[in-house]
């Protein structure tokens, strides 16, 4: 891989030294990691069997995630649109630009969770501030897909469309919605597949969905019921990225 | 018809893609520009309908100046202007009947846009122009399924469905083989006529010009420097436009079964 | 060719789509907006909370403005212990990911139940999330740094594993059977046969989720993981907003050279 035998095993010192130094630079209570491997085989012995008595409450948080991550997908999707094309260099003036890059920027950085919490302290416990949190991660996500997607259109029919005279909301549903409207469609319903796994953590914050069950069990040492959310979100996130490849197939 | 008025632009600061142009079209006929790559062509082309912003200069279509107007006004004065491109410019994923549709964009809503609901006359109007471009049948293909000649005749449907007072045509066949060349030529030289439409159109291929122009302009260097018939275009005024370069192939009368001997001599020439 | 005498006989009507195709696309439509409207009303969202919305969020940025800049003398370490969370946290992943995916990918599996098995590790790792995975690493080793490097580690096998097990699944078959052909043992074949092919992927995907999982560690301070999430979640707690803006940026500055690192390293290799 490295040719250069001085570089490569610099690099191996390098990381050698790296590890020693991060793993001394950690504050570790050792004796308490140490109870780890006994802690884990208790943990799991009592999540055996996972415990599906309580369903009315697990499938009343389930739907919840579901709903939290349908809404924030479907207004994500339409309030991508101006930003997308406000973050598209070939098609917005230069301020704009630059304010709607470094909106996706600042979005895009910061974890879902920190955006959680804080709508949480705005808005309250519950689902508001979950959907609130989703509906800006979508907006970012699908908003630099499809700023990027209209700057790699090119301007060959863009232009083609403006001199036959046509007004810009006018180029804009001739020239670039038919290019880019498939990918659009298939980024959105991607979207909504991480969005339905996104919603389950969200809660973990307070933010509402399966997610803020899932903490409670935790806290109560209710292993078995976590074991049996922590399936049932698997297999949510598996049909969701199932029916997300499906859709996508499909338009082609 | 047209008459361009010391028209310039320069990119940057040092360099002048368009010094100092006038010309004027009185009669509807075929004006072929040729001159070598960078010459500034192109600019001229785009700097007529204003996808390219003049410096200075002006363009007269049928006494309205264009490089006056404001953005409403340009809309409208591009309407009375089609424009065919090099590489087609269709948009590929719509229909080649939305793509020829869409030169009447300038006259519908953006409802009717929206809803593809154009005026009966516009959609008459289209399938005459498809069948008159050889492309009869062909009006729910998507363009992306068309071979690269078919694409340029939706393109000159698409600019002949508005109408235009004035056809600006940016190397048409430049992306094209010869043969498809000359045919996609033939057809937008007789609707031309047909219609009775003034066509400014660059072309880098000599024999083409001569064999299809009424009338050629010589550019180089962003300067007008040849303007005159097919007739007047001799060996001395392509070494004027191109420099120096043996141009007896090109200047040939027989030219329609040399075109393509010719123009690949050319090409190698010239790049 | 006449054209005004012909033209009475062309159509003056023409749709994109036959009825059918129309009522389908509609139906499609007005299905997406009947889930979307029904989620967001089944949600009861207390809509006048959007009343004073505007009034909070001034408050909130008149409150955050300036950002408390002597607190980063407290930040500057668990800001640190962030970076090594996500980086040790990486390098376990790495040397998990891997016999995960030669599990998982169809042509290195030793068999049908190996490969179910390697599928469904897969599945698991990536259907929950870190946060999620840090609950329960903290119930286990206790809060801390270590829970958050096996949490950050658990996540990413999914994510690295469903990579790498496409890359063997591409690989070039001639090397492969070439040292088959000699005797080798399975190990062996692996070992010369597929992994130089896949070396690269693997150096790639790893950066590209280091890059991710910076990002990841910022937040599992929340559940008690370790990291700048501690005492970002105290001090939002606490309401402490300048100090939480002079960690938003700090996050914000560490996130985006971390980016630019990972893309310039992934730039190079690749």
């Amino acid at each position: 891989m490295i040719e250069n035998p001085l570089l490569r095993h610099g690099l191996l010192i390098a990381a050698v030294m790296y590890l020693a130094w991060s793993l001394g630079s950690l504050e570790v209570d050792w004796a308490r990691t140490a109870q780890g491997a006994d802690r884990a085989g208790r943990i799991f012995s009592r999540m055996f069997p996972p415990d599906f008595d309580r369903w009315s409450l697990l499938l009343r948080g389930i739907i919840e995630s579901l709903e939290m991550a349908l809404a924030a997908s479907f207004i994500g999707m339409i309030l991508a649109i101006p930003l997308g094309l406000c973050a598209a260099s070939n098609i917005a003036p230069r301020p704009v630009y630059l304010v709607a890059r470094s909106i996706l920027v600042l979005t895009r950085t910061f974890h879902e969770v920190i955006i959680a919490i804080l709508f949480v302290k705005i808005f309250g416990f519950g689902p508001l501030a979950g959907v609130l949190t989703l509906v800006v991660a979508s907006i970012s996500f699908i908003g630099k897909m499809l700023a990027e997607d209209i700057e790699n259109l090119g301007d060959q029919q863009m232009e083609a469309i403006r001199a036959t005279g046509a007004s810009f909301p006018k180029v804009l549903i001739y020239g670039v919605m038919p290019q880019i409207l498939p990918r659009y469609l298939g980024v959105s319903i991607y979207r909504l597949d991480a969005n339905i796994r996104h919603s389950t953590v969200v809660g973990i914050v307070g933010a509402g969905g399966i997610g803020q069950t899932l903490s409670a069990t935790f806290s109560r040492y209710d292993y078995d019921f976590s074991l049996a959310i922590l399936l049932t979100i698997i297999a949510l996130v598996f049909l969701g990225e199932f029916f997300s490849n499906w859709v996508r197939g499909r338009l082609r | 018809m047209l008459r361009i008025e010391s028209l310039s632009k320069s990119y940057t600061l040092d360099t002048q893609a368009l010094n100092d142009v006038s010309f004027e079209v009185t009669e509807p006929q075929v004006v072929a520009i040729i001159g070598p790559s960078g010459a500034g062509k192109s600019t001229l082309i785009r700097c007529i309908n204003r996808l390219v912003e003049p410096s200075s200069g002006h363009a007269i279509l049928n006494g309205e100046n264009v490089t006056s107007l404001n953005s409403s006004g340009l809309r409208k004065a591009r309407r009375r202007m089609g424009m065919i491109f090099q590489e087609y410019n269709l948009v590929e994923r719509l229909t080649v009947m939305e793509n020829v549709l869409s030169g009447r964009l300038g006259y519908v809503s953006f409802w009717q846009a929206w809803r593809r609901s154009y005026p009966p006359e516009d959609i008459a109007d289209a399938f005459k122009l498809l069948e008159r471009v050889g492309l009869e049948g062909y009006q729910d293909k998507r363009a992306d399924a068309l071979s690269g000649g078919q694409r340029q005749r939706v393109g000159i449907a698409r600019a002949l469905m508005q109408k235009p007072d004035l056809l600006l045509v940016d190397e048409p066949t430049a992306s094209l083989d010869p043969k498809t060349s000359r045919q996609v030529m033939r057809i937008l030289v007789e609707l031309a006529h047909e219609l009775h439409t003034p066509t400014l159109l660059n072309i880098h291929d000599v024999p083409l010009a001569k064999n299809f122009a009424d009338r050629v302009l010589g550019m180089q260097d962003g300067r007008l420097i040849f303007d005159g018939t097919t007739e007047e275009l001799t060996e001395e005024a392509l070494t004027r436009i191109y420099g120096e370069e043996d141009w007896s192939v090109d200047t040939k009368k027989n030219v329609d079964e040399g075109v393509d001997t010719a123009s690949t001599a050319f090409k190698a020439t010239s790049t | 060719m006449n054209q005004e005498s012909s033209k009475a006989g062309y159509p003056e009507i023409w749709k994109r789509f036959t009825p059918t195709q129309t009522l389908v696309r509609y139906l499609w439509f007005m299905g997406i907006v009947l889930v979307a409207v029904w989620s967001v009303r089944h949600l009861d969202i207390p809509w006048f909370y959007f009343l004073d919305a505007h009034v909070q969020a001034a408050d909130l940025a008149y409150r955050m403005i300036p950002p408390d800049w002597s607190y980063f003398d407290v930040v500057a370490q668990p800001l640190i212990e962030t970076i090594h969370i996500a980086t040790l946290g990486t390098i376990v992943t790495f040397f998990i990911a891997f016999p995960t995916a030669f599990l998982a990918a169809r042509n290195t599996t030793p068999n049908q139940l190996t490969w179910l098995i390697g599928r469904f590790i897969l599945v698991a790792s990536r259907s929950v999330n870190t946060v999620v995975w840090a609950l329960l690493f903290v119930a286990i080793f206790g809060p801390g740094p270590v829970a958050g490097i096996w949490a950050v580690a658990f996540r990413s096998i999914g994510f690295m594993g469903k990579l790498i097990a496409e890359a063997i699944e591409e690989i070039d078959h001639g090397p492969v059977e070439a040292i088959e052909a000699t005797g080798a043992s399975r190990l062996k074949v692996l070992l010369i046969g597929v992994l130089p092919q896949v070396m690269p992927v693997i150096y790639g995907t790893s950066i590209y989720r280091w890059d991710i999982n910076i990002r990841e560690s910022t937040v599992l301070g929340f559940v008690g993981a370790g990291g700048i999430g501690i005492q970002l979640y105290a001090s939002i707690n606490q309401f402490a907003w300048d100090e939480v803006s002079l960690m938003l940026l700090t996050i914000l500055g560490v996130v985006i050279i971390s980016e630019y690192v990972s893309a310039l390293v992934r730039e190079k290799i690749t």
